[in-house]
């Protein structure tokens, strides 16, 4: 896999070649670049062949799933492992419960974020590059080392076995993250504009609705479908605070189809399909914005 | 109009409007930005801060079952410390999540990078259908990658195992992986590095994209091998990039939890305890809520050093915008 890369990593220009020899250098070109397209190809299919085998599972017959040799497609599909899948107990009850989750952790620190973003942002004063810092620094906290106290000081609060309590809980890695992502936003609205509009007699909170909200909304779309997939994904913490199985939460439900006698594995990957399809959906929509934001400003020429 | 100055309608003679204006934003000014930033604060000093000081107390306590009940550790000072520092298999764990660490993090750096290469080399066309699939394998939530990833090491119809017989790489028909610790792990790493790859992969490439081109032909016009540029060209300028994506890969992986939990059912044998595995079963498995707290206190600090390096560069790029 890597052979085939290393040999020109950066587009380089070919060496000063007499002019004659035109032919000779663009079939090596040709077969260059056939190369790296077969490399590509072999990539792509390395990678996405996980996520192909969940999706092609999911439509297969139970004798195509529990076949040797595998049946590479799913020739006879079938809505059967969705339709048992969505029968399962709870499903209905998880879904509800992951978007309540997810909708009150995305309202809760999008309004919150926006407040400390917009001072971040648009405000210069004493402390901010502290709290800048700080921002950043209790994203590296790493979260599989903060259970236990969250669950003691819950359980204390009688705040377990509720989905308020994974709310609260939630906030501790989307809160700073959208703080974070939203100033970077915001700092991407020039000041000239909102200065302008002062000028011209608008207030602050005039040039604020008129000039930056228009401009930060897209920013305010991504950032909180991003909030919506870090919920919506999240395991550990539903795992250890929601116990009763009518009060979990997708990826919970999940965990359900594995049994001491087997996995139902085409309901498991139907299943798998349809948790992750929002997310996909919501990916694909805001990745750009999602790569933009971090490399800004990273390189300079 | 009349939204348009609403502070000029009641305005005495003396004062103009103008003047008023600014005296009254830049009083506002100054306490505006700490009024804005205080309910965010209050939030996150409660679900962050209090925990984090609660884990210290809960380390230095004696805190099991009948702790539990009474919701009030017990004082032992650094027991627990004395007792984790002096047992065998704390150490054991310590280096295997550093092993572990240490394999997922080069080999989701060098694969990343090398795709990222290929994808700045590749037409329009081909790159757009790699990135598709890289983006499709991100988004794939780690639970749902985890759950592909033991249907296709299935012991009976495993698609991998019938794929690695195939090719005659071993025979692997009923074959459990998890038997022998090595395999076991190959797997998980395995499963760790694809997912994050394409994160890596789609940041460096981005970072490629804005590496300025007359750099690379000046430098390979100078005679410089294609290597050789890389080294010396673009690897010094995407240096902040890979700073912040090595040290974030280090955090993630070094408290891998999910992937070796829901990967082996909830019941990991001790040979796959890692830190945070190690942590949680002595906390939930065996109440020892402060000598669990303990042992996460260790992979805070142990992170910490990284986070260091991290934040200097996130503060460092902040500081060019």
């Amino acid at each position: 896999m890597s052979s085939g890369i290393q040999v020109a990593p950066v587009p380089v220009a070919p060496a000063p070649d007499p002019r004659g020899e035109v032919p000779r250098r663009s079939r090596r070109r040709f077969a260059r670049r056939a190369g790296l397209n077969v490399v590509a190809a072999i990539v792509f299919l390395v990678m996405i062949f996980p996520v192909y085998w969940m999706v092609a599972t999911g439509f297969k017959r139970g004798q195509d799933i529990f076949s040797d040799p595998p049946v590479w497609f799913p020739y006879h599909p079938t809505l059967a492992n969705f339709a048992d899948a969505i029968h399962r107990a709870h499903f209905w009850a998880d879904v509800k419960n992951s978007l309540i989750i997810v909708g009150g952790v995305v309202a809760l620190s999008l309004v919150l974020a926006f407040l400390a973003a917009l001072a971040l942002a648009k405000f210069g004063f004493y402390g901010r590059r502290a709290f800048i810092v700080l921002i950043i620094a209790v994203q590296m906290i790493p979260l599989n080392a903060l259970i236990i106290p969250i669950f003691l000081v819950l359980s204390k609060a009688n705040q377990v076995d509720k989905l308020s309590g994974v709310i609260v809980t939630y906030l501790t890695f989307v809160l700073p993250f959208t703080i974070w992502t939203l100033r970077g936003f915001m700092l991407g609205v020039p000041k000239d504009l909102e200065e302008a509009s002062m000028v011209d007699g608008t207030t602050r909170f005039g040039a604020f609705v008129r000039i930056l909200l228009p401009l930060v909304g897209p920013g305010l779309v991504a950032t909180s479908i991003f909030a919506f997939i870090q919920a919506w994904n999240e395991f550990i913490m539903a795992y250890v605070l929601l116990h009763s199985p009518e009060k979990q939460t997708l990826t919970l439900w999940l965990a359900t189809f594995s049994t001491s006698r087997g996995t139902a594995w085409g309901s498991l990957m139907a299943g798998a399909t349809l948790t992750a399809l929002p997310v996909v959906i919501f990916f694909v929509a805001i990745q750009r914005k999602i790569a933009f934001g971090l490399t800004a400003g990273a390189v300079r020429g | 109009m009349s939204s348009r100055f609403p502070a000029a309608l009641a305005e005495p003679a003396l004062v103009t409007p103008r003047r008023r204006r600014r005296l009254a934003s830049r009083i506002g000014s100054r306490s505006a930005p700490y009024l804005l930033l205080l309910p965010a604060t209050a939030v996150i000093g409660a679900v962050l801060g209090y925990p984090l000081y609660y884990m210290v107390r809960l380390s230095l306590q004696q805190y099991g079952l009948f702790q539990l009940v009474k919701h009030e550790g017990e004082w032992i000072g650094t027991r627990n410390y004395a007792q984790i520092f002096h047992d065998g298999a704390f150490w054991h764990v310590v280096v295997r999540t550093l092993g572990f660490t240490v394999a997922a993090v080069s080999l989701t750096m060098v694969l990343g990078t090398l795709i990222a290469l290929l994808l700045a080399e590749l037409g329009p066309k081909m790159r757009l259908l790699l990135t598709a699939g890289l983006i499709f394998v991100w988004a794939t939530p780690v639970v749902v990658a985890v759950d592909i990833w033991r249907w296709m090491i299935d012991y009976e119809f495993g698609v991998l195992n019938w794929l690695l017989t195939f090719l005659h790489v071993g025979n692997y028909n009923h074959h459990d992986w998890f038997v022998n610790p090595w395999t076991g792990w190959a797997v998980i790493t395995a499963l760790v590095v694809w997912g994050a790859i394409p994160f890596v992969a789609i940041t460096v490439f981005a970072g490629l994209t804005q590496v300025p081109r007359e750099l690379v032909e000046a430098a390979s016009i100078d005679g410089a091998h294609a290597w050789k540029v890389f080294r010396d060209v673009t690897v010094p300028l995407l240096k902040p990039i890979f700073v912040i994506l090595t040290s974030l890969s280090i955090i993630w992986d070094f408290q891998v939890f999910t992937q070796v939990w829901v990967m082996l059912d909830g019941h990991p044998g001790t040979d796959y305890y890692v830190m945070s595995v190690y942590a949680y079963t002595n906390s939930f498995g065996e109440s020892e809520y402060g000598l669990g707290s303990a042992i996460a206190l260790v992979m805070v600090a142990i992170l910490l050093v990284v986070s260091f390096f991290y934040i200097r560069q996130m503060v460092k790029i902040g500081e060019a915008k």
